[in-house]
């Protein structure tokens, strides 16, 4: 039995209380920019006053909206089967999505993606057994600028089963990626029922939500498919300095995104996501890995959780360029802090620089911290009294306990173990290995799941379907 | 008060951040008809310069770089309409600056367009989701040396490349040089554009328009 679940939490109820009533009363009198036409129909038919594009959202609808937001969502394979849930303190990783580079691990450099790389990096996402999810983490240069948005998803469910994150660059393609969802399920319904992908929705700080990403909420919330809102205040330039203020500015973005989803189609699955930070005052940079962006994150799902909504955040990011100590660090605390908040579904692994670039090296290092993470969150367990005592007893006849029989019934229990991509060996070993650093042990651990067969392989007929809407959708 | 002196603490008061000196300053300049492109130049000039050279030493964060711009543009539209003869000469230059139609992400914008105002530059800013048609007609009309476009989203970047194939299809490309901005562009999206540069921060977008003017 574990005794605790380990848990942080950076507010109280108090300013949770707080907090939601500041966004609300923002939505109420200052309001939320509005553009796209579908959602602003939809709001005048609800009663909603506006002054141009600016829409007054009372707090009874908020409320009422609140109120038929499922506070559950699980997520289904590509074939269907129950994958994993988004619900109270439950944690689950995918890659960062849309990164624009890519490391190359031969060069070292960081330069333009192109499919072939994200096919490789779909494939070694299939046999990463700490993250669950996948998501369309690389947009690649070699293809239309019109299908970088469906095509991944494409690419991403022809190479890895997992269920995926994902998200439209233009409104045109969400159809096309919903029929590609649609040919993993066996109807609508199926794929209302079993989820496969969640839609990323980035509302445009401070209080804005544009036309592209409101659109990508209505359309997913007609098809019961999940959104997930990433609001991203910039605290001190789109979003008041204080983290507080950066919270409160969240929760009024994504208090919208929620109306427009539940006033879409009531009941609709959505995700209190978000991928704040703070602006590098020396920089200008949006540093993913500074302890106070992670403050924030933990801020955003605090209420999220408060609203019983299940949680996303960009966490375990670094804004080093290279798999180097920092990134380390700063995946690191990451992982562990959202792990330690709880929340659901935590975008992030693999990414460096300012969530622009993807690293297949850093992505193996950040699958064993989330290994770790998860270990830690099993918190100690009691396995009954006595704990030592007797075992101790036994030490005394045997000089050893390797050989104890609760020893050999607990120890892959009590203990994670790492693959060997993490260094315990000992100097001489290391030496003798070529004295290689985790970023080199993770090179060839790359190299190993490129050339192992796919896990858990797409079947002929549905890869022949999903080429075929491909091929189609590459003509128009 | 001599111009020397009171150019010493139009400089100090930029760099103290002290608005209302700085206005009050300006203002005594004009009342007692001092050379206000001296004023300009050798007063606010430095003082913004010594927030610059603080900024590159790291004493200097990005708030206080933006305070002191705002400072100089107040104090420039105080001072300007008083050296109309002048104007032209002393304007560096002309840039348009807007985020392209269908993003609505407006800051790192709003902060490079402070910051070449501040530097002396002449800035019609558009705002955001402005559509291409709009940022050229504006530039003919302002007659600017330079167009400034920003994109956020790797989904609206595209609008910068058709502005640059409108102004090639309107034989107007040599008019202007085309400059590029926001997160997801970089130097290769630059070149297929045929953008004449990108910034990758507001500090080096103020040193590249320095460099294409010059």
């Amino acid at each position: 039995m574990t005794i605790i679940r380990p848990k942080i939490k950076l507010l109280d109820e108090e300013h949770q209380v707080e907090i939601l009533q500041e966004a609300k009363d923002i939505l109420k009198s200052q309001g939320i920019f509005l553009e796209n036409q579908e959602v602003i129909e939809l709001f005048e038919q609800n009663g909603i006053n506006r002054d141009g594009n600016q829409f007054y959202i009372p707090s009874d609808v908020i409320d009422k909206c609140l109120k038929c937001a499922p506070n559950k969502i699980t997520l289904y394979d590509r074939e269907g089967k129950e994958s994993l849930t988004l619900q109270k303190d439950e944690i689950h990783y995918d890659p960062g999505s849309a990164a624009i580079f890519i490391l190359d691990e031969n060069s070292g450099e960081i330069r333009e993606a192109v499919s072939k790389d994200f096919i490789r990096f779909s494939k070694i996402v299939g046999h990463l057994e700490h993250i669950e999810a996948q998501s369309t983490a690389i947009v690649y240069q070699d293809i239309p600028k019109e299908a970088q948005d469906w095509h991944r998803l494409y690419i991403a469910l022809s190479n890895c089963y997992k269920p995926i994150v994902t998200g439209t660059f233009r409104k045109e393609s969400f159809s096309i990626m919903r029929e590609i969802l649609l040919t993993c399920r066996r109807s609508e319904d199926d794929l209302a029922r079993k989820p496969l992908a969640i839609f990323d929705a980035c509302p445009s700080p401070p209080l804005k939500w544009s036309d592209l990403t409101t659109q990508s909420v209505i359309d997913a919330a007609r098809s019961m498919i999940p959104s997930e809102f990433v609001s991203m205040p910039l605290a001190g330039a789109s979003a008041p300095v204080s983290l507080i203020g950066c919270i409160t500015q969240h929760c009024a973005e994504s208090l919208a995104g929620v109306v427009i989803a539940q006033l879409s189609k009531k009941g609709a699955p959505v995700i209190w996501g978000g991928s704040p930070a703070i602006l590098d005052m020396r920089r200008g940079t949006t540093p993913m890995g500074a302890i106070e962006t992670m403050m924030i994150d933990i801020g955003d799902v605090e209420m999220g959780k408060y609203l019983n909504l299940p949680t996303h955040a960009y966490m375990s990011l670094s804004d080093s360029k290279v798999p180097d100590g920092q990134a380390g660090f700063e995946a690191g605390m990451g992982a562990l802090l959202a792990g330690l908040v709880g929340v659901n579904m935590i975008s992030g692994p693999g990414m460096l620089d300012f969530e622009s670039t993807q690293s297949v090296e850093k992505l193996l290092i950040d699958n064993q911290i989330i290994g770790m993470v998860k270990r830690l969150l099993k918190g100690i367990t009691d396995h009954g009294t006595p704990f030592a005592s007797e075992i101790l007893k036994d030490y005394n006849e045997t000089e050893e306990l390797l050989s104890h029989p609760s020893t050999l019934n607990l120890f892959k229990k009590e203990f994670f173990f790492p693959s060997l991509i993490v260094d315990r060996m000992n100097r001489n070993e290391w030496n003798a290995l070529g004295s290689k650093s985790i970023r080199k042990r993770a090179r060839k651990e790359a190299i190993k799941l490129e050339k192992k067969p796919h896990n858990n392989p797409i079947n002929e007929t549905l890869q022949k379907e999903l080429d075929k809407i491909a091929s189609e959708g590459l003509k128009k | 008060m001599s111009l020397d002196d009171i150019n010493l603490e139009i400089s100090e008061a930029i760099v103290n951040l002290n608005k209302e000196k700085a206005i009050n300053l300006a203002k005594k300049a004009v009342s007692e008809n001092l050379n206000l492109v001296e004023v300009i130049e050798k007063g606010f000039g430095k003082g913004l310069e010594r927030i610059g050279d603080l900024w590159n030493e790291g004493e200097f964060f990005l708030p206080e770089l933006m305070v002191g711009g705002t400072i100089m543009q107040d104090a420039l539209n105080i001072l300007l309409p008083h050296l109309k003869q002048t104007t032209d000469t002393f304007t560096k230059g002309k840039v348009v600056i807007a985020t392209i139609e269908g993003d609505i992400h407006s800051i790192g914008k709003t902060i490079v367009g402070t910051m070449l105002s501040a530097n002396g530059f002449e800035v019609y800013d558009l705002g955001a989701d402005v559509p291409v048609d709009k940022i050229i007609n504006e530039a003919i009309e302002k007659d600017v040396d330079i167009i400034g476009v920003s994109a956020l989203l790797s989904s609206t970047m595209i609008g910068q490349k058709k502005l640059i194939e409108i102004l090639e299809k309107k034989n107007l490309r040599d008019k202007f040089k085309v400059i590029l901005g926001g997160a997801p562009v970089t130097q290769g999206w630059s070149e297929d554009c045929g953008a004449d540069g990108y910034a990758p921060s507001a500090i080096e977008a103020i040193n590249l328009v320095k460099s294409l003017i010059n």
